[in-house]
């Protein structure tokens, strides 16, 4: 018998649509209405602005450690090709995407400042709530897509994750079940190139992460993930797919990491400024904002009054948190979460804390009394 | 002797063991360029190149699975959990394999890892990075749970954690990482796994403790000793599994008396395994129930509510006093 080449469904391409000098392929232009190009401005700004602020916040002790976005607010194309029906599955460098889809910043700003109610999803919306295990949420929108079949929803599961995840077992799990119940998933790789200080050459021995999805016959896609119209194209393909019955799909978005991997990182121990430098050209919001210009969408008053709007939007979200914070909480709370309803021990446990509470109070008080 | 806090006198347990032994090999995520999220491996990339300080792609399970390889095949290695809040994905390698490889094969085949993970409140973090899970380590036969409470109980262990012919899980106390210092001698050092240590004398209760509790636990003792001549007598386990039980059931004989103090869930904790010891044992001395100071039974809050859930001074004090007023 001879040897022969076994023919794949699938080969892996590369999808770009609008270079970094915000030239754009005008045979692959999505052509999109102006009202959602400027609304994709827009969120990626919200992106980048918020992102700023948080950093600031965080310096200033107001807020604990976060992972910072910058330089993949490109995302908010790919909710922006979701349906409100659809159930988005983030992992924790969502923040723009989860913006987009209803979450409120000051529960962004309650999370990362220490507040169990920043997890509190909001009503009506299909958002779960940051995963921290790296990749371990893929397998719930794998899993989430089997429900929206079962039940002939005809909504899709759309999950996040880093090039980090596809190194852990729990994502090549999630990608084989998708494949074998060809559920609605779409699995959209944020690869940053950096997992903390492991460069994605480092992560994985293959050329691309995208031809992963090849082992599993699903379609795996390339896309310049700074490209806020590839991403765009690429995911409304994806999810249309998925939507019409043909099974899950693989993004890799080609982004970076232009920031932290957290608050609690250096990453001058592990990269270059160099290499920070040659990605900061091709920042996703300076080419789109090129790209807007050139079609009139956008001018130098535009730009300043989308950012004043985004400013105040952010101090509006600002000032609803520290009014919840100067408020305060009660800490007997955290005894509802665990359970549907609370166990006895629970419950004997609450009256614990309360006796110890009064208890600290009375002695702060009578100390007071002493020195008086 | 030189001073030097928790994290120092890791990097240096490690250096002194990788310079005594080319078998011993450190990998885990971030461990090499970065010197490891906590610095605790940091200089040791430069010092044994990449073979020895191997940055692993982010596979938790993976990173415990290789090191079962590695350990099977001769090499001694001591692999990393960033945060043990991470350690679950490996729990079924640790759990399948590590801990049951040497009953499976009759003592043919040993697994002599360490798996160091950072563990513990206290450092207003994310989820899944201030929690404390010893026990499921602990209820694993097979495995031996470490958790030392200062620089040089550390660095003691971790050698003989890293010439232990098991696996063994070592949590390292991430809120005492850089809390203080102590003196370390520059010599070896070692400490038994499976043994218990006395960290203060005295006659009237005996409180139990181990990793990041033993401090607000010795300072309620002396606050009490101060200001009510209440003489705690302070065990600290450092050992969770095999349990040494002698030290204190033989201090509880002569106090009549006993706290437990750990952060982690009361039901089924640590601290569960030292009542029922003490039941066991020094039953008919006991002059008081023993209570058990913990953190409650729930996952434990982001950072506005931690110090309400973590066991601090007064939570201990408090407990002290009841017993003995009993």
């Amino acid at each position: 018998m001879p040897k022969t080449e076994i023919d794949l469904p699938y080969r892996v391409e590369y999808l770009s649509i609008l270079d970094p000098d915000g030239q754009v392929d005008a045979s692959l232009d999505p052509s999109l209405p102006d009202e959602l190009l400027l609304k994709l401005y827009r969120g990626m700004v919200l992106g980048r602005k918020f992102d700023e602020r948080m950093l600031i916040l965080q310096r200033q002790g107001k807020i604990g450690t976060f992972a910072p976005v910058k330089g993949q607010e490109a995302q908010v194309a790919v909710t922006a090709a979701m349906e409100e029906n659809d159930w988005l599955v983030p992992s924790f460098r969502e923040t723009p995407a989860e913006i987009w889809r209803g979450r409120p910043m000051e529960s962004v700003l309650l999370l990362y400042s220490g507040y169990n109610e920043g997890g509190r999803a909001p009503e009506g919306i299909r958002t779960l709530p940051v995963s921290v295990p790296v990749g371990s949420q893929t397998l719930h929108g794998a899993g989430i897509g089997y429900a929206m079949k079962y039940r002939g929803e005809k909504s899709v599961a759309v999950t996040f994750f880093g090039d980090g995840a596809t190194s852990e077992g729990d994502f090549h799990e999630a990608m084989n079940f998708a494949a074998v119940f060809q559920v609605p998933t779409v699995f959209v790789c944020q690869n940053n190139h950096w997992a903390i200080s492991i460069p994605r050459s480092r992560q994985t021995h293959s050329k691309t992460i995208a031809q992963k999805a090849l082992a599993y016959d699903m379609p795996g896609l390339q896309v310049d993930g700074n490209d806020v119209l590839a991403v765009y194209q690429a995911s409304r393909d994806a999810i249309s797919r998925a939507r019409s019955g043909g099974g899950p799909a693989f993004l890799e978005l080609i982004t970076y990491r232009m920031s932290l991997h957290t608050t609690a990182d250096d990453p001058k121990k592990y990269r270059s400024e160099e290499e920070v430098q040659e990605w900061i050209k091709r920042d996703p919001i300076t080419r789109f904002e090129k790209y807007l210009r050139d079609k009139d969408l956008l001018s130098d008053e535009k730009i300043q009054s989308i950012a004043a709007e985004v400013q105040a939007e952010i101090s509006a979200a600002e000032g609803r948190w520290s009014a919840f914070v100067e408020k305060g909480v009660d800490p007997l709370d955290m005894f509802e979460w665990p359970y549907a309803q609370m166990p006895p021990d629970l419950v004997e446990q609450r009256e614990e804390l309360r006796r110890e509470l009064e208890a600290k109070r009375g002695k702060v008080e009578k100390d007071t009394l002493v020195r008086d | 002797m030189p001073k030097m806090n928790m994290v120092q006198a890791i990097n240096m347990a490690l250096r002194q063991e990788m310079e005594k032994d080319d078998s011993v090999i450190l990998l885990g995520e971030d461990v090499g360029r970065d010197g490891g999220v906590f610095r605790v491996t940091d200089g040791l990339l430069d010092k044994f190149g990449p073979e020895r300080v191997v940055d692993t792609p982010l596979a938790e399970s993976a990173i415990a699975g290789f090191s079962i390889g590695m350990a099977i095949a001769g090499l001694r290695p001591v692999c990393e959990m960033q945060f043990s809040g991470f350690s679950y994905f490996a729990f079924h390698q640790m759990e399948s394999h590590a801990s049951r490889m040497r009953q499976r094969t009759l003592g043919r085949v040993g697994v002599p890892m360490v798996m160091r993970a950072p563990y513990g409140g206290g450092v207003r973090a994310l989820e899944h990075h201030s929690e404390s899970r010893e026990v499921y380590w602990a209820h694993t036969p097979g495995l031996k749970m470490v958790i030392p409470s200062t620089p040089r109980t550390a660095r003691a262990l971790l050698v003989s954690a890293i010439r232990d012919p098991d696996p063994v899980v070592f949590y390292e106390p991430k809120a005492v990482y850089r809390a203080f210092r102590e003196e370390v001698p520059e010599e070896e050092e070692t400490f038994p796994i499976g043994k218990s240590r006395l960290a203060l004398e005295g006659k009237d209760i005996t409180v139990i403790s181990y990793g990041a509790m033993l401090r607000p636990t010795l300072e309620a003792a002396s606050e009490l000793k101060d200001k009510e001549g209440i003489e705690c007598e302070v065990v600290d386990l450092l050992t969770i599994s095999p349990l040494d039980d002698k030290l204190f059931t033989e201090s509880v004989r002569k106090t009549g008396r006993a706290v437990v103090v750990h952060e982690a869930p009361r039901s089924f904790g640590a601290g569960a395994e030292v009542v029922a010891r003490l039941v066991d044992k020094s039953f008919l001395y006991l002059e008081a129930p023993v209570r058990r100071v913990t953190g409650f039974d729930l996952v434990i809050p982001y950072y506005q509510r931690e110090q309400d859930y973590l066991p601090g001074v007064f939570r201990i004090a408090t407990a002290i006093r009841e017993t003995l007023e009993f």
